[in-house]
């Protein structure tokens, strides 16, 4: 259902926030908590300095929640179409870049900027194209602002206490709109000390030139049939005020207008002081506060003597309009409750662990959201546990078949290889199991057994990238790097390792598509045209077929697969399985009683350094 | 952080490094200035630019004011000796222009032109685009004559190649043109590329492709340096004319570079009773607003602002310069200081009002010397607790002082405060 044009901001918008901006995020979901949002007004956040990617955790209400983060803004909006508003938190440096992107993507609407000291021509391009593509920009250099009872931006609206002072969780008649974002808090709560309090408020920001004005958003607030009276708060310097005279002056602004433009003390100043706001700098009588409020005045707003009367005039306007019917009175409202501690200000602690795989607290201990009871009455496999605490999922039984015959492929490979090997001295020097397995274990990287995370990497790199297989070969040799997964020690063409041939036995059989594996095995060819011992390793035919497999699933985003790939998961099944041969190693020993192990010395090549060789430089030093 | 007046001198030299480029080599520029300061003398320019002595010269004060011939602060078609003269007469000395006094520090020294032609240029920006302002009948008194000047709008996304420059070179002989018409395609792409707020040539003149602009008045967007400080160069944005930097504002000025927060201070009248230190840029406007509209316009000491979140190490400084400042001079009947804010949006009020106690405690017992009266209002994140603390501090320490939040309106404690200080009269 399409909003009508006049609404930025409500009670179903969510936002995309650009920068790792925690306590912000969480004052939004607060505000959104309190005012009764039925899901938090974020939808993501864009950590650009791209360190931390992956989640970021917030409370919402009393649970605490996670949010995703993401490094570009590209993905978030790709991957939250429904958010329609971009806050951008970017410095003043990369504010421009940032706001021109989000605002080419067409499901955002309003862009919020916060920064200030954007230079005026970069923001009149801003406001140039904003207008070329009917949208929104609040700022730059603002708070934002809120809707009562809906979305607040960010900061704006200050501590939840000031949320709960100035009623802002529910919905008054009075729409605001002011430069000052510092006003904004201030301006609510004597709104809703005078009346019955905001419906909307909006800080456009200090700038000379600011986003959308004055004007605009009054216009917005004039064909809103909930907002019955405004309060605009201008400020000396520029012409924006003018533009509500003329406005009030032809009848676009009907409703009632009470303005204050502050800056009526520049007069008694000396020379020319620069104010806190860019853009508050009179040149020339008309930008003066003094005459702006006379035009405003004489235009028809309500125009107090000074700012100390402006609560006072908000109280007539108001207490007028509802004595005439135009104001109904309306019931109070109760806040949803938000224990007070979780204020960002006061709040407590926030959990230094976060599990999202299992969770020990209830009745029963859960494996990913399925009951340990469900696992065993209703027959999951190892394969579907490790699926289960691995990916979070219960993925389809070719892929829970897969891992365990990876397993069982990787489970042992004799007791010479380095990991066997170091297990069973360790077992032999009288060391217990967990040492004897861990010293084992350790072994295992990027040549022992870390061709299955190099091969899925290397052989997927190259397939995106949309190389050939005769590319692929010629780039890895011009780099000088051998092909993981390709290659083995004794086995050959004529006296190849069954453990591939099965593995790519149960692909052929069971996987819909295996793109990675055929041009795997293109390559192939072209290496064994070389040497014969170039063949398909083990190692590389699980890191690939895994690779195959999660495109089969369909769940999985290319940065998904990329990121399962990089964080090692790979590696996880060959310790996995490796384990298993391990542990076998070290009862063997141990039943076998092993001695102490010393290696011969005639398998050692001795070579050292002549006395004269080791002397030398220490020589060389006592001469001088 | 604004539009900021950049000296004649600057200006020029900008000009002269770009102009061959912007105009592809059909305007010529030679950018004959010098400046004249107390530490660089007329004679020490004279030996790098050796026009200097050769030409006859225009003398006259870069200090960002204007009508400089009204005030008798021209000085034209001289030589050497008589400028150097004029210049050690005026140098260090005070004159007052308009109601500001101050002190002569710069002189921009360029060779005499004979005008035959005054034509007027200006350059302003609006939100959708640029004016160029061309007028034929420049100088003084241009603003009498702002009937003949013409005027055309470049939108923002133009190219100024696009713009069709006629209507405004009506008034040019046919001969100049062509010239003019690159001229201010040139001049316009300076003003664009250099980021400038404004930019004004009146009068100028133009002579077989070569400009003579005779004064120029210039505002750069200084936010823009971070694009432009090589095309800039080493430049400097002067306080305006007699509003030369005091070591405290300087300090503040200093601390305001160096942080995240927005830390501002300006003296209006050190005499003054009535003194600030209000949080955030728009609170910090109404409560000097509110000082004046009750009638105390004479009595404002400060305008300033802290905002943005300061730490509670840059409000003590900022806290201790202004107690500083303020207990200095004794004054009959007393002061009262203004510790006023709106409710913050995120700034953490009671961290801010650490410092704030930090400063009272050194400054306790002259402040009670001076007979100053606190007055505080501030709402905000933990603002009950910063207003507790504060309270508690006046106390201990014994200081006349009221604290209120912010059911209070904000400017109320504005009127209390000087009520009070009515009656101590």
């Amino acid at each position: 259902m399409a909003k009508p044009d006049y609404v930025l901001f409500d009670r179903d918008t969510t936002s995309i926030i650009f920068g790792n901006q925690q306590a912000a995020v969480q004052r939004m979901l607060h505000f959104g908590y309190l005012a009764g949002r039925d899901k938090p007004s974020v939808a993501a956040v864009v950590n650009p300095s791209g360190g931390r990617k992956g989640l970021m955790k917030v409370f919402y209400g009393r649970d605490e929640i996670l949010l995703p983060m993401y490094n570009k803004l590209s993905t978030a909006v790709k991957n939250h179409p429904d958010a329609d508003v971009v806050i951008n938190f970017a410095s003043f440096r990369s504010a421009y870049k940032v706001s021109v992107e989000a605002l080419n993507y067409p499901t955002i609407k309003t862009v919020v900027i916060i920064a200030e000291g954007i230079p005026e021509r970069q923001t009149r391009e801003l406001i140039a194209l904003r207008k070329k593509l009917g949208k929104w920009i609040i700022g730059p250099a603002t708070v934002g602002g809120f809707v009562a009872g809906g979305f607040k931006v960010g900061n704006a609206g200050g501590a939840l206490s000031n949320l709960l002072m100035s009623k802002l969780y529910r919905r008054g008649s009075v729409g605001f709109v002011s430069k000052s974002g510092g006003m904004l808090n201030e301006m609510a709560n004597m709104i809703s000390l005078n009346s019955d309090g905001v419906y909307e408020g909006i800080a456009i920001g200090g700038d000379k030139y600011p986003g959308s004005t004055l004007l605009e958003h009054l216009q917005r607030y004039e064909a809103n049939p909930d907002i019955k009276m405004m309060v605009v708060l201008g400020e000396v310097g520029g012409d924006d005020e003018y533009e509500i005279v003329d406005a009030l002056k032809d009848g676009r602004i009907k409703k009632p207008v009470i303005a204050w433009v502050t800056g009526t003390c520049a007069k008694v100043f000396p020379s020319e002081v620069q104010f806190g706001h860019a853009g508050a700098m009179a040149r020339g009588e008309t930008e003066t506060a003094d005459a702006k409020n006379a035009a405003l005045r004489d235009a028809g707003a309500y125009v107090p003597g000074s700012y100390d009367d402006l609560d006072e005039l908000i109280r007539e306007v108001y207490e007028d309009l509802k004595a005439n019917g135009i104001i109904a009175e309306k019931e109070e409202e109760a806040p949803r409750e938000v224990p007070v501690d979780y204020d960002p200000g006061t709040m407590r602690k926030s959990s230094n662990i976060i599990s999202t795989i299992s969770d020990d607290r209830g009745d029963e201990l859960m494996y990913a959201g399925i009951p340990i009871s469900d696992v065993i009455r209703e027959g999951y496999s190892v394969g579907d546990v490790i699926s289960l605490l691995w990916f979070k999922k219960r993925l389809p039984k070719y892929v829970t078949e897969f891992l365990e015959l990876a397993l069982r492929i990787t489970a042992d490979h004799g007791p010479c290889v380095s990991g066997a090997h170091n297990a069973i001295v360790t077992s032999m020097a009288g060391k217990d199991l967990t040492a004897s397995v861990a010293a084992g274990v350790l072994t295992i990287g990027p040549r022992f057994g870390g061709a299955i995370d190099d091969s899925a990497k290397y052989f997927k790199d190259a397939l995106d990238r949309g190389l050939t297989p005769r590319q692929f070969v010629d780039e890895m040799k011009a780099k000088n790097i051998n092909i993981p997964g390709i290659g083995h020690r004794i086995k050959s063409v004529h006296n190849p390792d069954m453990r591939v041939n099965l593995l790519e036995e149960w692909a052929f059989a069971n996987l819909p598509k295996h793109k990675l594996l055929d041009f795997a095995l293109e390559v192939e060819r072209i290496t064994t045209a070389k040497k014969n011992n170039l063949i398909f390793n083990v190692d590389g035919c699980v890191g690939i077929l895994f690779v195959d497999i999660l495109h089969s699933t369909g769940i999985y985003t290319e940065d998904e697969v990329d990121e399962i790939i990089n964080i090692g998961t790979l590696n996880g099944i060959f310790v996995l399985g490796r384990t298993i041969g391990m542990i076998g190693h070290y009862l063997d020993q141990k039943r076998l009683h092993s001695r102490l192990y010393r290696h011969p010395w005639d398998d050692v090549l001795y070579m050292l350094p002549s006395e004269t060789e080791a002397l030398e430089y220490a020589e060389t030093k006592k001469k001088r | 952080m604004a539009q900021r007046g950049i000296r004649e001198y600057d200006a020029k030299n900008i000009l002269a490094k770009h102009m061959k480029k912007l105009s592809k080599g059909t305007v010529k520029y030679r950018g004959k200035v010098a400046l004249v300061t107390p530490d660089t003398s007329i004679a020490a320019v004279a030996k790098k630019k050796h026009w200097v002595k050769t030409n006859k010269l225009t003398v006259k004060p870069d200090q960002l004011f204007g009508k400089r011939g009204k005030h008798g602060l021209l000085l034209v078609n001289v030589t050497y000796d008589e400028a150097k003269d004029w210049l050690d007469e005026k140098m260090n000395s005070i004159v007052e222009v308009g109601k500001v006094k101050g002190k002569l520090t710069h002189f921009l020294v360029q060779p005499y032109v004979e005008l035959d032609k005054e034509y007027y240029l200006a350059f302003t920006g609006y939100q959708d685009g640029d004016y160029i302002h061309f007028s034929s009948e420049g100088g003084v008194d241009i603003e009498t004559n702002w009937d003949k000047v013409t005027t055309i709008n470049v939108p923002i996304e133009a190219k100024i190649e696009d713009i069709d420059l006629t209507p405004i070179l009506d008034s040019v002989s046919i001969e100049d043109k062509k010239g003019l018409k690159d001229l201010v395609t040139a001049l316009y792409l300076f003003y664009r590329r250099q980021q400038f707020g404004f930019l004004e040539f009146n009068p100028f003149t133009y002579r077989d492709g070569e400009f003579f602009p005779i004064d120029t008045v210039a505002r750069l967007d200084d936010t823009a340096q971070y694009l432009c400080h090589e095309k800039w160069g080493d430049i400097e944005f002067p306080a305006p004319f007699g509003r030369e930097l005091r070591p405290e504002e300087q300090y503040i000025d200093d601390l305001d570079e160096k942080s995240g927060s927005s830390l501002k201070l300006t003296v209006l009248n050190p005499h003054g009773r009535v003194w600030t230190m209000v949080a955030g840029g728009g609170a910090s406007v109404i409560y000097a607003d509110t000082v004046v509209d009750l009638g105390f316009g004479d009595e404002l000491a400060t305008y300033g602002e802290y905002s943005g979140n300061p730490t509670t190490e840059e409000t003590y400084d900022y806290a201790k310069t202004l107690l500083d400042l303020m207990t200095r001079e004794k004054v009959e009947g007393g002061k009262v200081l203004l510790i006023g804010g709106g409710i913050a949006n995120f700034t953490d009020v009671a961290l801010t009002f650490d410092g704030i106690i930090m400063a009272l405690e050194n400054y306790a017992d002259k402040i009670k010397e001076h007979d100053i009266k606190i007055y505080i209002r501030r709402g905000g994140p933990n603002y009950e607790a910063g207003l507790a603390k504060i309270h508690e501090a006046g106390q201990r320490l014994g200081l006349d002082m009221e604290v209120h939040g912010p059911d209070m309106h904000m400017t109320k404690v504005v009127s209390i405060a000087l009520k009070n200080l009515d009656g101590g009269n």
